[in-house]
Protein backbone atom coordinates (compact mmCIF):
# COMPACT_ATOMS: atom_id res chain seq x y z
CA UNK A 1 0.00 0.00 0.00
CA UNK A 2 1.39 3.33 -0.55
CA UNK A 3 2.12 5.82 1.81
CA UNK A 4 -0.63 8.52 2.44
CA UNK A 5 1.71 10.95 1.69
CA UNK A 6 5.14 11.27 -0.35
CA UNK A 7 7.47 14.32 -0.38
CA UNK A 8 10.42 14.11 -2.12
CA UNK A 9 13.50 16.95 -3.11
CA UNK A 10 10.40 19.22 -2.62
CA UNK A 11 11.42 22.64 -3.46
CA UNK A 12 8.89 25.86 -3.81
CA UNK A 13 10.50 29.41 -4.28
CA UNK A 14 8.07 32.93 -4.64
CA UNK A 15 10.72 35.07 -7.14
CA UNK A 16 13.81 34.77 -4.98
CA UNK A 17 12.15 33.84 -1.60
CA UNK A 18 12.55 30.22 -0.90
CA UNK A 19 9.70 28.73 1.06
CA UNK A 20 10.73 24.89 0.84
CA UNK A 21 14.19 23.73 -0.10
CA UNK A 22 14.36 20.01 -0.80
CA UNK A 23 12.01 18.78 1.96
CA UNK A 24 11.54 14.87 2.25
CA UNK A 25 8.56 13.83 4.15
CA UNK A 26 6.79 10.52 4.32
CA UNK A 27 3.45 9.96 6.52
CA UNK A 28 2.22 6.55 6.22
CA UNK A 29 -1.32 4.90 6.96
CA UNK A 30 -2.34 5.05 9.76
CA UNK A 31 0.33 7.12 11.09
CA UNK A 32 -0.04 10.90 12.80
CA UNK A 33 2.65 13.22 12.22
CA UNK A 34 3.37 16.69 13.85
CA UNK A 35 4.65 19.34 11.64
CA UNK A 36 6.87 21.95 13.35
CA UNK A 37 8.28 25.33 13.22
CA UNK A 38 8.33 28.86 13.49
CA UNK A 39 6.07 31.47 11.72
CA UNK A 40 7.53 31.20 7.62
CA UNK A 41 9.13 28.24 7.97
CA UNK A 42 7.61 26.75 5.14
CA UNK A 43 4.89 24.28 7.16
CA UNK A 44 1.93 25.59 5.45
CA UNK A 45 3.57 25.76 1.78
CA UNK A 46 4.31 22.05 2.27
CA UNK A 47 0.84 21.41 3.29
CA UNK A 48 -0.20 23.42 0.70
CA UNK A 49 1.33 21.75 -2.09
CA UNK A 50 0.42 18.40 -0.70
CA UNK A 51 -3.16 19.27 -1.19
CA UNK A 52 -2.62 20.60 -4.99
CA UNK A 53 -3.38 24.77 -3.92
CA UNK A 54 0.53 25.24 -4.53
CA UNK A 55 2.24 23.69 -7.60
CA UNK A 56 5.85 22.54 -6.36
CA UNK A 57 8.83 24.76 -8.35
CA UNK A 58 10.57 21.37 -8.11
CA UNK A 59 10.42 17.43 -6.35
CA UNK A 60 7.31 15.19 -6.44
CA UNK A 61 4.68 15.09 -3.93
CA UNK A 62 2.12 11.85 -3.99
CA UNK A 63 -0.73 11.25 -2.29
CA UNK A 64 -1.88 7.49 -1.96
CA UNK A 65 0.30 6.64 -5.05
CA UNK A 66 -1.51 9.74 -7.15
CA UNK A 67 0.56 12.67 -8.27
CA UNK A 68 -0.12 15.73 -5.47
CA UNK A 69 -2.93 17.88 -7.28
CA UNK A 70 -3.97 15.64 -9.01
CA UNK A 71 -7.93 14.69 -9.47
CA UNK A 72 -6.50 11.53 -7.79
CA UNK A 73 -5.14 12.72 -5.00
CA UNK A 74 -7.71 15.72 -4.30
CA UNK A 75 -10.08 12.58 -4.14
CA UNK A 76 -8.23 10.71 -1.45
CA UNK A 77 -7.41 14.11 0.70
CA UNK A 78 -9.42 16.05 3.85
CA UNK A 79 -7.83 19.45 4.15
CA UNK A 80 -8.68 22.13 6.66
CA UNK A 81 -6.52 25.29 6.00
CA UNK A 82 -5.54 27.58 8.48
CA UNK A 83 -7.32 30.56 7.27
CA UNK A 84 -10.92 29.14 6.36
CA UNK A 85 -14.21 30.52 5.76
CA UNK A 86 -17.44 29.17 4.68
CA UNK A 87 -20.15 31.43 3.49
CA UNK A 88 -21.87 33.08 6.16
CA UNK A 89 -25.75 32.37 5.16
CA UNK A 90 -24.96 28.86 4.78
CA UNK A 91 -26.45 26.37 7.54
CA UNK A 92 -23.60 23.83 8.56
CA UNK A 93 -25.81 20.89 7.18
CA UNK A 94 -25.32 22.53 3.60
CA UNK A 95 -22.03 23.31 3.85
CA UNK A 96 -21.49 19.65 4.47
CA UNK A 97 -23.92 18.46 1.67
CA UNK A 98 -22.34 20.92 -0.87
CA UNK A 99 -18.68 19.48 -0.03
CA UNK A 100 -20.45 15.77 -0.08
CA UNK A 101 -21.40 16.24 -4.26
CA UNK A 102 -17.95 17.60 -4.68
CA UNK A 103 -15.94 14.62 -2.83
CA UNK A 104 -18.60 12.07 -4.80
CA UNK A 105 -19.61 10.67 -1.29
CA UNK A 106 -22.20 8.77 -1.45
CA UNK A 107 -22.74 9.07 2.42
CA UNK A 108 -25.59 11.55 2.85
CA UNK A 109 -27.49 12.62 5.61
CA UNK A 110 -25.83 9.63 7.80
CA UNK A 111 -22.39 11.11 7.07
CA UNK A 112 -23.17 14.24 7.88
CA UNK A 113 -25.22 13.75 11.00
CA UNK A 114 -22.20 11.03 11.89
CA UNK A 115 -19.38 13.93 11.29
CA UNK A 116 -21.14 16.56 13.06
CA UNK A 117 -21.07 14.00 16.50
CA UNK A 118 -17.33 13.18 15.83
CA UNK A 119 -16.14 16.86 15.99
CA UNK A 120 -19.22 17.95 18.90
CA UNK A 121 -21.81 19.57 17.03
CA UNK A 122 -24.33 17.41 17.37
CA UNK A 123 -27.87 19.19 16.55
CA UNK A 124 -26.07 21.72 15.30
CA UNK A 125 -26.68 21.47 11.28
CA UNK A 126 -29.55 23.32 10.90
CA UNK A 127 -26.97 26.49 12.72
CA UNK A 128 -26.24 29.45 10.00
CA UNK A 129 -22.44 30.20 10.32
CA UNK A 130 -22.80 33.71 10.95
CA UNK A 131 -23.95 32.62 14.11
CA UNK A 132 -21.39 30.41 14.79
CA UNK A 133 -18.17 31.10 17.33
CA UNK A 134 -14.79 30.67 15.40
CA UNK A 135 -14.41 27.33 17.67
CA UNK A 136 -17.77 26.14 16.18
CA UNK A 137 -16.57 26.86 12.28
CA UNK A 138 -13.00 25.32 13.08
CA UNK A 139 -14.95 21.76 14.40
CA UNK A 140 -17.22 22.20 11.40
CA UNK A 141 -13.92 22.69 8.95
CA UNK A 142 -12.83 19.38 10.86
CA UNK A 143 -15.98 17.77 10.09
CA UNK A 144 -15.61 18.82 6.32
CA UNK A 145 -11.91 17.45 5.78
CA UNK A 146 -13.38 13.87 6.78
CA UNK A 147 -16.00 13.62 4.02
CA UNK A 148 -15.77 10.91 2.21
CA UNK A 149 -13.09 8.75 4.33
CA UNK A 150 -9.66 10.50 2.90
CA UNK A 151 -6.85 7.95 3.37
CA UNK A 152 -4.87 11.74 4.00
CA UNK A 153 -5.96 14.13 6.36
CA UNK A 154 -3.86 17.45 6.26
CA UNK A 155 -4.92 19.35 8.96
CA UNK A 156 -2.89 23.45 9.12
CA UNK A 157 -3.66 25.01 13.11
CA UNK A 158 -6.47 23.02 13.56
CA UNK A 159 -7.14 24.04 17.11
CA UNK A 160 -5.67 27.53 17.35
CA UNK A 161 -9.53 28.69 18.07
CA UNK A 162 -10.38 26.02 20.30
CA UNK A 163 -10.99 25.85 24.15
CA UNK A 164 -9.30 22.81 26.23
CA UNK A 165 -12.44 20.69 25.87
CA UNK A 166 -12.82 21.07 22.39
CA UNK A 167 -8.72 20.52 21.92
CA UNK A 168 -9.74 17.28 23.76
CA UNK A 169 -12.47 16.59 21.21
CA UNK A 170 -10.12 16.73 18.61
CA UNK A 171 -7.19 14.73 19.85
CA UNK A 172 -9.47 11.71 20.60
CA UNK A 173 -10.51 12.10 16.76
CA UNK A 174 -6.96 12.34 15.70
CA UNK A 175 -6.29 9.11 17.35
CA UNK A 176 -9.28 7.66 15.88
CA UNK A 177 -8.61 8.15 12.35
CA UNK A 178 -5.36 6.82 13.06
CA UNK A 179 -6.65 3.64 14.21
CA UNK A 180 -9.00 3.93 11.19
CA UNK A 181 -5.71 3.78 8.67
CA UNK A 182 -5.80 7.28 7.82
CA UNK A 183 -2.56 9.23 7.70
CA UNK A 184 -2.96 12.58 9.41
CA UNK A 185 -0.63 15.42 9.08
CA UNK A 186 -0.69 18.01 11.86
CA UNK A 187 0.37 21.16 11.45
CA UNK A 188 0.10 23.01 14.60
CA UNK A 189 1.96 25.62 17.02
CA UNK A 190 0.87 23.46 20.24
CA UNK A 191 3.45 21.73 21.17
CA UNK A 192 2.19 20.17 23.75
CA UNK A 193 -0.93 18.94 21.74
CA UNK A 194 1.74 17.33 19.16
CA UNK A 195 3.12 15.60 21.71
CA UNK A 196 0.58 13.81 23.32
CA UNK A 197 -0.95 12.23 20.31
CA UNK A 198 1.35 11.95 17.24
CA UNK A 199 3.62 8.86 16.86
CA UNK A 200 6.58 11.02 14.18
CA UNK A 201 7.38 14.75 14.60
CA UNK A 202 8.99 16.76 11.69
CA UNK A 203 10.40 20.10 12.39
CA UNK A 204 11.11 22.50 9.75
CA UNK A 205 12.78 25.96 9.63
CA UNK A 206 13.96 28.25 6.59
CA UNK A 207 12.29 25.53 4.79
CA UNK A 208 14.32 22.61 5.53
CA UNK A 209 13.83 19.70 7.74
CA UNK A 210 15.99 20.34 10.50
CA UNK A 211 15.03 17.32 12.71
CA UNK A 212 12.64 14.79 12.88
CA UNK A 213 11.61 11.80 15.22
CA UNK A 214 9.27 9.98 18.06
CA UNK A 215 8.46 12.47 20.49
CA UNK A 216 10.17 10.25 22.46
CA UNK A 217 13.05 10.09 21.07
CA UNK A 218 13.61 14.12 20.21
CA UNK A 219 12.76 14.60 24.22
CA UNK A 220 16.14 14.95 26.41
CA UNK A 221 16.36 13.27 29.57
CA UNK A 222 16.99 15.83 32.36
CA UNK A 223 18.67 13.76 35.28
CA UNK A 224 16.76 12.82 38.62
CA UNK A 225 14.86 15.22 41.67
CA UNK A 226 14.77 13.58 44.96
CA UNK A 227 12.76 15.43 47.76
CA UNK A 228 14.15 14.68 51.08
CA UNK A 229 14.13 16.13 54.62
CA UNK A 230 16.88 18.15 53.81
CA UNK A 231 14.95 19.55 50.40
CA UNK A 232 14.39 19.03 47.09
CA UNK A 233 18.06 17.78 45.41
CA UNK A 234 18.34 17.53 41.49
CA UNK A 235 21.15 15.16 40.31
CA UNK A 236 21.05 16.42 36.45
CA UNK A 237 23.34 13.85 35.40
CA UNK A 238 21.28 10.54 36.49
CA UNK A 239 18.95 8.60 34.92
CA UNK A 240 16.19 6.14 35.29
CA UNK A 241 18.03 3.21 35.84
CA UNK A 242 20.19 4.95 38.92
CA UNK A 243 16.96 5.78 40.89
CA UNK A 244 17.24 2.58 43.34
CA UNK A 245 20.87 2.91 43.92
CA UNK A 246 20.39 7.21 44.67
CA UNK A 247 17.42 6.06 46.75
CA UNK A 248 19.71 3.26 48.61
CA UNK A 249 22.65 5.35 49.24
CA UNK A 250 20.49 8.00 50.40
CA UNK A 251 18.41 5.52 53.01
CA UNK A 252 22.04 4.51 54.40
CA UNK A 253 23.34 7.25 55.00
CA UNK A 254 20.91 8.39 57.01
CA UNK A 255 18.25 10.50 55.17
CA UNK A 256 14.45 10.45 54.71
CA UNK A 257 12.89 10.13 51.10
CA UNK A 258 9.65 11.43 50.51
CA UNK A 259 10.11 10.90 46.61
CA UNK A 260 11.84 10.52 43.47
CA UNK A 261 10.75 12.43 40.11
CA UNK A 262 12.88 11.12 36.58
CA UNK A 263 13.27 14.50 34.40
CA UNK A 264 12.70 14.51 31.09
CA UNK A 265 12.69 17.10 28.97
CA UNK A 266 9.70 18.34 26.82
CA UNK A 267 9.21 18.55 23.16
CA UNK A 268 9.45 22.37 23.19
CA UNK A 269 13.09 22.05 24.58
CA UNK A 270 13.45 19.79 21.64
CA UNK A 271 11.79 22.79 19.47
CA UNK A 272 13.74 25.61 20.80
CA UNK A 273 16.97 23.25 20.53
CA UNK A 274 16.27 22.70 16.59
CA UNK A 275 15.16 25.86 15.90
CA UNK A 276 15.74 28.67 17.98
CA UNK A 277 19.34 27.32 19.44
CA UNK A 278 20.09 26.18 15.26
CA UNK A 279 19.26 30.14 14.41
CA UNK A 280 21.14 31.62 17.27
CA UNK B 1 -20.96 19.12 -15.89
CA UNK B 2 -22.78 18.55 -12.74
CA UNK B 3 -19.76 19.75 -10.61
CA UNK B 4 -20.63 23.08 -12.06
CA UNK B 5 -24.02 22.99 -12.24
CA UNK B 6 -23.44 22.33 -7.97
CA UNK B 7 -21.03 24.85 -7.53
CA UNK B 8 -23.59 26.77 -10.01
CA UNK B 9 -26.43 26.03 -7.87
CA UNK B 10 -24.31 27.13 -5.09
CA UNK B 11 -23.59 30.50 -6.20
CA UNK B 12 -27.45 31.32 -7.34
CA UNK B 13 -27.99 29.99 -3.13
CA UNK B 14 -25.71 32.77 -2.18
CA UNK B 15 -27.48 35.58 -4.41
CA UNK B 16 -30.85 34.42 -2.92
CA UNK B 17 -29.73 33.94 0.81
CA UNK B 18 -27.53 37.33 0.56
CA UNK B 19 -30.58 39.55 -0.39
CA UNK B 20 -28.71 40.69 -3.53
CA UNK B 21 -31.29 39.06 -5.90
CA UNK B 22 -34.35 40.90 -3.66
CA UNK B 23 -32.50 44.53 -3.47
CA UNK B 24 -32.16 43.88 -7.27
CA UNK B 25 -35.61 43.44 -7.68
CA UNK B 26 -37.27 45.81 -5.52
CA UNK B 27 -34.80 48.79 -7.16
CA UNK B 28 -35.51 47.39 -10.09
CA UNK B 29 -39.29 48.37 -9.69
CA UNK B 30 -38.78 51.40 -8.34
CA UNK B 31 -36.47 52.09 -11.93
CA UNK B 32 -39.69 50.84 -13.49
CA UNK B 33 -42.42 52.91 -12.02
CA UNK B 34 -40.26 55.56 -12.32
CA UNK B 35 -40.18 54.87 -16.33
CA UNK B 36 -44.02 54.10 -16.37
CA UNK B 37 -44.46 57.35 -14.68
CA UNK B 38 -42.30 59.16 -17.29
CA UNK B 39 -43.68 57.39 -20.28
CA UNK B 40 -47.26 57.65 -19.85
CA UNK B 41 -46.71 61.46 -18.76
CA UNK B 42 -44.75 61.90 -22.25
CA UNK B 43 -47.52 59.84 -24.52
CA UNK B 44 -50.32 61.94 -22.26
CA UNK B 45 -48.53 65.57 -23.28
CA UNK B 46 -47.77 64.18 -26.71
CA UNK B 47 -51.93 63.53 -27.41
CA UNK B 48 -52.34 67.17 -25.57
CA UNK B 49 -50.23 69.26 -27.37
CA UNK B 50 -50.29 67.52 -30.85
CA UNK B 51 -48.50 70.13 -33.04
CA UNK B 52 -48.84 67.75 -36.11
CA UNK B 53 -44.86 68.68 -37.82
CA UNK B 54 -44.83 66.84 -40.98
CA UNK B 55 -42.82 64.73 -41.29
CA UNK B 56 -42.20 63.85 -37.54
CA UNK B 57 -43.89 61.33 -36.09
CA UNK B 58 -44.00 62.16 -32.54
CA UNK B 59 -45.32 58.99 -30.62
CA UNK B 60 -42.10 56.59 -32.78
CA UNK B 61 -39.39 59.43 -31.59
CA UNK B 62 -40.63 59.11 -27.86
CA UNK B 63 -40.91 55.77 -28.05
CA UNK B 64 -37.40 54.93 -29.70
CA UNK B 65 -36.00 57.09 -27.46
CA UNK B 66 -37.88 56.06 -24.38
CA UNK B 67 -37.11 52.52 -25.08
CA UNK B 68 -33.32 53.19 -26.08
CA UNK B 69 -33.23 55.15 -22.55
CA UNK B 70 -34.76 51.49 -21.13
CA UNK B 71 -32.34 49.34 -22.70
CA UNK B 72 -29.40 51.61 -21.42
CA UNK B 73 -30.28 51.18 -17.68
CA UNK B 74 -31.00 47.59 -18.22
CA UNK B 75 -27.38 47.38 -19.74
CA UNK B 76 -25.97 49.38 -17.02
CA UNK B 77 -27.82 47.53 -14.17
CA UNK B 78 -27.22 43.89 -15.69
CA UNK B 79 -23.41 45.14 -15.42
CA UNK B 80 -23.43 46.14 -12.04
CA UNK B 81 -25.26 42.91 -11.08
CA UNK B 82 -22.69 41.16 -13.46
CA UNK B 83 -19.64 42.73 -12.20
CA UNK B 84 -20.49 42.16 -8.45
CA UNK B 85 -21.69 38.62 -8.69
CA UNK B 86 -18.15 38.01 -9.99
CA UNK B 87 -15.05 40.58 -9.05
CA UNK B 88 -14.16 38.05 -6.12
CA UNK B 89 -14.75 35.31 -7.96
CA UNK B 90 -11.11 34.06 -7.29
CA UNK B 91 -8.12 36.27 -5.77
CA UNK B 92 -10.97 37.79 -3.35
CA UNK B 93 -12.44 34.78 -2.02
CA UNK B 94 -8.94 32.82 -2.17
CA UNK B 95 -8.04 36.14 -0.16
CA UNK B 96 -10.90 35.34 2.24
CA UNK B 97 -10.39 31.97 2.90
CA UNK B 98 -13.76 30.92 0.77
CA UNK B 99 -12.10 29.40 -2.22
CA UNK B 100 -9.53 26.98 -1.08
CA UNK B 101 -11.95 24.30 0.64
CA UNK B 102 -13.99 23.90 -2.69
CA UNK B 103 -10.58 24.06 -4.88
CA UNK B 104 -9.04 20.71 -2.86
CA UNK B 105 -12.40 19.26 -3.60
CA UNK B 106 -11.57 16.47 -6.95
CA UNK B 107 -13.16 18.97 -9.05
CA UNK B 108 -11.36 20.85 -11.62
CA UNK B 109 -10.20 25.00 -11.07
CA UNK B 110 -12.18 25.37 -14.86
CA UNK B 111 -14.88 23.60 -14.18
CA UNK B 112 -15.55 25.83 -10.55
CA UNK B 113 -14.78 28.99 -13.18
CA UNK B 114 -17.28 27.80 -15.71
CA UNK B 115 -19.86 26.96 -12.36
CA UNK B 116 -19.78 30.31 -11.72
CA UNK B 117 -20.11 31.67 -15.22
CA UNK B 118 -23.27 29.76 -15.40
CA UNK B 119 -24.88 30.95 -12.37
CA UNK B 120 -23.83 34.62 -13.04
CA UNK B 121 -24.99 34.37 -16.84
CA UNK B 122 -28.20 33.11 -15.78
CA UNK B 123 -29.17 35.48 -13.61
CA UNK B 124 -27.57 38.80 -15.54
CA UNK B 125 -29.20 37.95 -19.05
CA UNK B 126 -32.51 36.79 -17.48
CA UNK B 127 -32.69 39.90 -15.41
CA UNK B 128 -31.64 42.63 -18.22
CA UNK B 129 -34.21 40.50 -20.54
CA UNK B 130 -37.24 41.07 -18.10
CA UNK B 131 -35.87 44.87 -17.16
CA UNK B 132 -36.63 45.14 -21.47
CA UNK B 133 -39.22 43.15 -22.45
CA UNK B 134 -41.06 44.82 -18.66
CA UNK B 135 -40.07 48.15 -20.30
CA UNK B 136 -41.37 47.18 -23.92
CA UNK B 137 -44.59 46.37 -22.12
CA UNK B 138 -45.18 49.27 -20.44
CA UNK B 139 -43.90 51.65 -23.24
CA UNK B 140 -46.80 49.78 -25.17
CA UNK B 141 -49.69 50.57 -22.46
CA UNK B 142 -48.23 54.24 -22.67
CA UNK B 143 -47.97 55.37 -26.16
CA UNK B 144 -49.00 52.27 -28.15
CA UNK B 145 -45.66 51.79 -29.15
CA UNK B 146 -44.24 48.92 -30.23
CA UNK B 147 -40.36 48.76 -31.27
CA UNK B 148 -38.87 47.86 -34.87
CA UNK B 149 -37.82 44.34 -33.11
CA UNK B 150 -37.41 43.08 -29.43
CA UNK B 151 -36.08 39.81 -30.01
CA UNK B 152 -32.98 41.00 -31.24
CA UNK B 153 -32.29 44.23 -28.61
CA UNK B 154 -33.16 41.56 -25.59
CA UNK B 155 -30.81 39.13 -27.35
CA UNK B 156 -27.85 41.46 -27.84
CA UNK B 157 -28.55 42.55 -23.85
CA UNK B 158 -28.48 38.83 -22.27
CA UNK B 159 -25.06 38.29 -24.75
CA UNK B 160 -24.01 41.76 -23.64
CA UNK B 161 -24.12 40.96 -19.76
CA UNK B 162 -22.56 37.39 -20.28
CA UNK B 163 -19.26 38.80 -22.14
CA UNK B 164 -19.31 41.16 -19.11
CA UNK B 165 -19.19 38.04 -16.82
CA UNK B 166 -16.71 36.29 -18.38
CA UNK B 167 -14.46 39.39 -18.36
CA UNK B 168 -14.93 39.86 -14.98
CA UNK B 169 -14.26 36.17 -13.65
CA UNK B 170 -10.46 36.36 -15.87
CA UNK B 171 -10.02 40.09 -14.00
CA UNK B 172 -10.46 38.10 -10.77
CA UNK B 173 -7.98 35.42 -11.50
CA UNK B 174 -5.90 38.53 -12.06
CA UNK B 175 -6.78 40.94 -9.39
CA UNK B 176 -8.14 41.81 -6.03
CA UNK B 177 -11.88 42.48 -5.42
CA UNK B 178 -11.75 46.17 -5.47
CA UNK B 179 -9.26 46.77 -8.38
CA UNK B 180 -11.16 44.10 -10.56
CA UNK B 181 -14.46 46.03 -9.76
CA UNK B 182 -12.56 49.59 -10.73
CA UNK B 183 -11.63 47.80 -13.79
CA UNK B 184 -14.26 46.62 -15.05
CA UNK B 185 -16.30 49.57 -14.86
CA UNK B 186 -13.54 51.58 -16.74
CA UNK B 187 -13.52 49.11 -19.73
CA UNK B 188 -17.83 49.60 -19.84
CA UNK B 189 -17.21 53.27 -19.62
CA UNK B 190 -15.28 53.23 -22.43
CA UNK B 191 -17.18 51.13 -24.54
CA UNK B 192 -19.80 53.21 -24.15
CA UNK B 193 -18.16 56.25 -24.98
CA UNK B 194 -16.73 54.29 -28.13
CA UNK B 195 -20.16 53.91 -29.27
CA UNK B 196 -20.86 57.62 -28.38
CA UNK B 197 -17.93 58.40 -30.28
CA UNK B 198 -19.30 56.80 -32.99
CA UNK B 199 -22.93 58.53 -33.62
CA UNK B 200 -20.97 62.04 -32.99
CA UNK B 201 -18.69 60.34 -36.05
CA UNK B 202 -21.74 59.46 -37.95
CA UNK B 203 -23.41 62.84 -37.27
CA UNK B 204 -20.56 64.64 -38.23
CA UNK B 205 -19.41 62.44 -40.71
CA UNK B 206 -15.90 62.34 -39.29
CA UNK B 207 -14.82 58.62 -40.89
CA UNK B 208 -11.91 58.52 -38.14
CA UNK B 209 -14.39 58.74 -35.35
CA UNK B 210 -16.90 56.22 -36.99
CA UNK B 211 -13.45 53.87 -37.67
CA UNK B 212 -12.68 54.41 -33.77
CA UNK B 213 -16.25 53.50 -32.31
CA UNK B 214 -16.45 50.28 -34.54
CA UNK B 215 -13.08 49.12 -33.41
CA UNK B 216 -13.74 49.48 -29.91
CA UNK B 217 -17.28 47.62 -30.50
CA UNK B 218 -15.52 44.88 -31.33
CA UNK B 219 -12.56 44.73 -29.21
CA UNK B 220 -15.80 45.14 -26.15
CA UNK B 221 -18.02 43.21 -27.92
CA UNK B 222 -21.23 44.24 -24.91
CA UNK B 223 -20.85 47.43 -27.09
CA UNK B 224 -21.55 46.40 -30.31
CA UNK B 225 -24.29 44.25 -29.28
CA UNK B 226 -26.05 47.46 -27.51
CA UNK B 227 -25.84 49.39 -30.67
CA UNK B 228 -27.38 46.56 -32.76
CA UNK B 229 -29.65 46.46 -30.03
CA UNK B 230 -30.60 50.22 -30.39
CA UNK B 231 -30.68 49.86 -34.32
CA UNK B 232 -32.77 47.24 -34.34
CA UNK B 233 -35.75 48.76 -31.72
CA UNK B 234 -35.92 51.54 -34.01
CA UNK B 235 -35.23 50.07 -37.12
CA UNK B 236 -38.52 50.14 -38.65
CA UNK B 237 -38.69 53.96 -37.95
CA UNK B 238 -38.05 55.82 -41.29
CA UNK B 239 -37.88 59.19 -42.68
CA UNK B 240 -36.61 62.30 -40.78
CA UNK B 241 -38.45 60.33 -37.29
CA UNK B 242 -35.65 57.67 -38.29
CA UNK B 243 -32.79 59.57 -38.76
CA UNK B 244 -33.81 62.30 -36.05
CA UNK B 245 -34.12 58.73 -33.28
CA UNK B 246 -30.58 56.87 -35.16
CA UNK B 247 -28.56 60.27 -34.01
CA UNK B 248 -30.24 60.97 -30.80
CA UNK B 249 -28.58 59.61 -27.53
CA UNK B 250 -30.14 56.36 -27.36
CA UNK B 251 -30.24 55.54 -31.12
CA UNK B 252 -28.14 53.17 -32.62
CA UNK B 253 -26.48 54.53 -35.75
CA UNK B 254 -25.11 51.31 -37.41
CA UNK B 255 -26.17 48.20 -38.13
CA UNK B 256 -23.48 46.24 -36.83
CA UNK B 257 -22.22 42.86 -38.76
CA UNK B 258 -24.40 39.59 -38.21
CA UNK B 259 -20.85 38.73 -37.10
CA UNK B 260 -21.07 40.19 -34.09
CA UNK B 261 -23.31 37.57 -32.77
CA UNK B 262 -20.49 34.65 -33.22
CA UNK B 263 -17.70 37.13 -32.07
CA UNK B 264 -19.24 37.48 -29.14
CA UNK B 265 -19.50 33.78 -28.44
CA UNK B 266 -15.64 32.99 -29.33
CA UNK B 267 -14.64 36.67 -26.99
CA UNK B 268 -16.33 35.29 -24.42
CA UNK B 269 -14.78 31.34 -24.82
CA UNK B 270 -11.34 33.08 -25.38
CA UNK B 271 -11.95 35.55 -22.61
CA UNK B 272 -12.88 32.43 -19.95
CA UNK B 273 -10.26 30.29 -21.31
CA UNK B 274 -7.73 32.93 -20.41
CA UNK B 275 -9.23 33.35 -17.09
CA UNK B 276 -8.77 29.32 -16.57
CA UNK B 277 -5.34 29.04 -17.63
CA UNK B 278 -4.71 32.02 -15.13
CA UNK B 279 -6.71 30.02 -12.41
CA UNK B 280 -5.07 26.81 -13.00
CA UNK B 281 -1.21 28.48 -12.47
CA UNK B 282 -2.05 30.19 -9.64
CA UNK B 283 -1.08 29.46 -6.02
CA UNK B 284 -3.70 29.73 -3.68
Amino acid sequence: MPAALSASAVSKHYRSTTALDGVDLEVGAGELVGLLGPNGAGKSTLVKIACGLVGPTAGEVHVAGARAGSREARASTGYLAELFRFPSWARADEVLALHQRLARSAGGAAEREQLLDRVGLTGEGGRRMETMSKGMQQRLGIAQALIGSPRLVLLDEPTSALDPGGRRTVRELLVALRDQGVGVLLNSHLLSEVELVCDRVVMIDNGRVVTEGRPEDLTKAGGVEVETSEGVRRLPDARREDVPRIVRELVADGAEVYGVRVVTGTLEEAYLDAVVGRDG
Amino acid sequence: MSDALTIAGHALREAVRRRVLLVVALLTAVFLALYALAAFEAFDSLDRNARGIVPIDEHALAGGTLLGLAMFVALFLGVVLAVFLTLGAVRGEAESGLLQPLVVRPVGRTTLLIGRLLAASAVCSAYVIAVFLLAVAITHAAGDFTPGSYVVPAAGLALGVITVVAVSLLGSTLLGTTANGIAIFMVFATGLAGGLLGQIGDGLKVDALTTASSIMSWIVPFEALYQNGLHALTSDIDGATGVIVQLGPFGGADDVSAGIWVWAVAWSAVVMALAALKFRRSDL
